[in-house]
């Protein structure tokens, strides 16, 4: 596990709460050992998840944000989660525009029985939200042209180039 | 507001590796927090007790326990704290033993993130109001699915406990794999002996619609209300004059097509009745197979019917019916031994599953009872038993035990002694797992009365050897390789999910695991309950099981239905979703994305659409909060600001910004 011990950074995951909270659980039952940064906030289906909750997260000085729900077709309230499919990839290429590395996050499927999963997905996002370091601090941009900068920053690589935080 | 938490030590499950103490004192700290303390086990009497006492104390309206998951104790601490006056939604969980303790080895970034998890959950709770349920109508009838000896136990239970049930099967016939049994262990009773009258009790049953032939197509609504259509196979044959005189598959001209019922070991006629103690005993026509089908000629069935019931032009039918409850008991499949190639792969007609070896030495199958080779029809004289075919291998996907398949295979072996008191018998086994009742004492008469020889090791390769079939293994207790000539080989296949198993479980909301097999609630606590208030589990569609293990389950599914329909009336849950009309702009964005139609479309008094949640209805997915581009749609308990809390509280805004 790569996770820097002792220095954690920010991630917030928003879970369902049938699948992947579940899967979380049962990840915890197993003992499967996972980095300990990330912190869960549940939610009752990922088609309740608003994007602005993720965008809010990021402005907010957040890492990384991880987002899980139950397997396509697999919902517990039949297609919340084709709902969350559509907006979640549609926010991952606005993220840029926001001045937001879309990188930092992350979406994906984790179901009730599946601890094993749980455990990699997690390693594996804050391993990579270690390697980008943390989320460069919003300073004040204001004009149309701060944020294009700060947008194309993001699009182009890790972070917005002009506000670069530490870690970088 | 005055907050109280409360941090759970759970023994030394949380108190090992997160400090319990400093996160309570850290709680202390945070807004509206006025009573914290730590506790060895918040779940137990003394510590819900400890819980009333301190809200009475310290005049709390609101509580945090930090311990497990709340999918675990949510339901236990909304109890204890409506006990102590408060609404049961003034409860948070923060969940530091699955999400902290459990999986994380550092004590202080454990300590760390468990007073954050608080952090969170004290956010949230801040903005809890009470909540109060409303109350709907039950129907008191139940759907069961399969007709098995679990469904078949469940639905007679229903039904003597006076509801009206609906059984669908699949088959033409009910009994499911335990009518094709010949005996069962370890008693050796004669296993259509004692399903067959359950079977007839089902057919006269007064309470009970029986739809064999039929399919679940579509199941919609919630605990209490579900509404289920059903299709009903066309099967070529008027049931309701069919008298099940069998003169049609005397004779129908085409009977050359393997017979399911048999295992394909025989051969069966295009129009049939799959056994004779069949129910309901009714004849159907398989098309692929019938010559009036295939070549438009034939059509003798139909004239030698005395009732007229044969119809060529029958058509699928559907129904709808109304059920408060479903219970699950779809059963299991047998694994198919073609994907081992080292076992032959199905190419030798004398190594053959246990079904089919069950079937030849049932009375009532196709050899009468005379257990005979396949090839040449010569009685075996060395029959040896392969086990774990399809189970505890992970390199076919299948790490699972099967369960029963030691204990049939015990029975076969002795039941061949009996039928060929010249016979040998070997059995190739990894382990021999038997914990049941009378288990263990009935695979040592096998070894020790019966004689048969058992090889600890796993069966490497199968061929054929002139007329005979050589099994080659090792034997690990001698710590050497073993070679047995035999006449017919017996692999003990084991148990995967019913085919369109998990198909199923989408239509029901409910989970299933890696391979298929639905997920129950709590794997010791919720045994047959699933995760979907109003549907049950029962028997082999949960995972192996044997025949007293499916009817126990059976039982108890009718047992939680029968709790459940003991009230006429059920309360809500109210953490539902509500409109503000004032935002509302009528777009009706809402209304097309909720799952269960609970939202319909109303005018305010100017002659404007409005949304309007149906609260029965709603089962707080949040879907149309997280849609309605107003915000004018806010589900309870998991409002945005409640979301938004738990992030702020995670991540506080940069002081130079505000987003308010
Ligand atoms: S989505 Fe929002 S604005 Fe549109 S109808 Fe529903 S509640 Fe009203
Ligand atoms: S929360 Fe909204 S979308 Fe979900 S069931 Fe209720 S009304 Fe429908």
């Amino acid at each position: 596990m790569s996770a820097v011990p002792g220095r954690e950074l920010r991630i917030i995951g928003f879970l369902c709460n049938w699948c992947s909270y579940g899967g979380a659980d049962t990840a915890g039952v197993s003992r499967f050992e996972q980095p300990t940064d990330l912190r869960v906030v549940r939610v009752p289906c990922s088609g309740r998840i608003d994007p602005l909750f993720i965008v809010r997260a990021f402005l907010n000085g957040a890492d990384g944000v991880l987002v899980s729900g139950c397997h396509p077709g697999d919902c517990h309230y039949s297609e919340g989660n084709y709902h969350a499919r559509r907006r979640l990839e549609l926010l991952k290429h606005l993220l840029p525009a926001a001045g937001i590395d879309p990188a930092r996050f992350h979406y994906t499927w984790v179901s009730a029985s599946e601890g094993a999963k749980w455990q990699q997905t997690v390693t594996d996002f804050t391993n990579r939200i270690h390697e980008l370091g943390p989320a460069p601090a919003f300073c004040g941009a204001s004009t149309p042209e701060d944020w294009a900068a700060v947008a194309l920053g993001a699009a182009n690589g890790p972070g917005c180039s002009d506000h670069g935080g530490d870690g970088k | 507001m005055r907050i109280g938490v409360f941090v759970c030590h759970c023994g030394s499950n949380i108190g090992a590796t997160v400090d319990c103490v400093a996160v309570a004192e850290s709680a202390r700290m945070l807004p509206d927090v006025a009573f914290a303390a730590d506790t060895m086990y918040a779940c137990s009497e003394p510590g819900q007790l400890a819980i009333a006492e301190a809200i009475h104390e310290h005049g709390l309206d609101g509580v945090v326990v930090a311990s497990c998951s709340p999918r675990m104790h949510e339901p236990t601490f909304r109890r204890a704290v409506e006990r102590a006056g408060l609404n049961r939604y003034m409860l948070e969980m923060a969940n530091i033993r699955e999400h902290v303790s459990w999986v994380g080895k550092n004590k202080a970034l454990n300590t760390n993130k468990a007073g954050e998890l608080i952090a969170m959950a004290v956010a949230k709770l801040r903005n809890d109001r009470p909540l109060h349920s409303s109350r709907f109508d039950v129907n008191k009838r139940v759907l069961v699915i399969g007709g098995g000896v679990a469904g078949i136990q469940a639905a007679l239970d229903c039904a003597d406990g006076g509801m009206q049930v609906v059984l669908v099967e699949r088959e033409q016939s009910i009994g499911g794999k335990m009518a094709k049994l010949d005996k069962t262990f370890p008693t050796i009773d004669c296993s259509s002996c004692i399903l067959g009258p359950r079977m007839v009790d089902v057919a006269l049953h007064p309470n009970i619609t029986l739809y064999t032939a039929s399919e679940v197509e579509d199941v919609s609504g919630y605990v209490g209300n579900f509404s289920v259509r059903i299709k009903r196979r066309a099967t070529y044959v008027d049931w309701d004059k069919c008298t099940g005189c069998g003169l049609c598959m005397e004779k129908c001209p085409s009977r050359k097509s393997p017979d399911p019922f048999n295992e394909g070991v025989s051969t069966t006629t295009a129009i049939n009745i799959p056994f004779p103690q069949a129910i309901p005993k009714k004849a159907a026509i398989d098309p692929e197979a019938c010559l009036k089908f295939q070549k438009g000629k034939c059509g003798i069935c139909a004239r030698v019917c005395p009732t007229n019931a044969v119809n060529y032009k029958q058509m699928d039918t559907w129904v709808t019916e109304e059920v408060g409850a479903v219970i699950a008991a779809t059963g299991y499949d047998l694994f198919d031994h073609t994907a081992y190639g080292e076992y032959g792969a199905g190419r030798y007609p004398d190594v053959i599953t246990s079904m089919q070896y069950e079937r030849l030495m049932n009375a009532s199958g196709p050899t009468g009872g005379h257990i005979v080779r396949p090839s040449d029809g010569r009685e075996p004289k060395r029959v040896v038993f392969v086990q774990c075919v399809g189970s505890r291998d992970p390199s076919i996907g299948r790490p699972y035990c099967s369960g029963f398949c030691c204990m049939y295979t015990a029975k076969q072996a002795i039941l061949t002694r009996d039928h060929i008191p010249d016979s040998e018998a070997y059995v190739f086994y990894m382990d021999i797992r038997s914990p049941g009742k009378g288990y263990d004492e009935f695979t040592r008469r096998a070894q020790e009365q019966y004689g048969v020889r058992y090889v600890r090791g796993r069966v490497a390769h199968i061929y054929e050897l002139g007329d005979r079939i050589v099994v080659r293994g090792a034997d690990t207790l001698a710590g050497e390789q073993v070679e047995v000539e035999a006449d017919l080989v017996v692999l003990a296949v084991g148990a995967e999910p019913s085919k369109g198993a998990p198909e199923l479980a989408e239509k029901l909301r409910i989970s299933y695991d890696t391979y298929g097999f639905f997920m129950e609630k709590h794997p010791k606590l919720g045994p047959v309950e699933t995760n979907t208030a109003g549907i049950l589990l029962a028997g082999s569609c949960q995972g192996p099981k044997d025949i007293p293990a499916s009817v126990a389950q059976g039982s108890a599914a009718a047992a939680k239905v029968m709790a459940l329909f003991s009230r006429d009336q059920l309360e809500s849950d109210p953490q539902v979703a509500s409109v503000n009309a004032a935002r509302c702009v009528g777009c009706m964005k809402c209304v097309q994305v909720c799952p269960y139609k609970a939202i319909s479309e109303t005018e305010d008094r100017f002659g404007n659409p409005k949304a309007q949640v149906i609260e029965t209805v709603c089962q707080g997915c949040g879907l149309c909060t997280a849609t309605c581009p107003q915000g004018a749609v806010q589900l309870s308990h998991f409002t945005d600001n409640q979301i938004l809390a738990e992030v702020t509280a995670l991540c506080p805004p940069f002081p130079a910004e505000s987003f308010e």
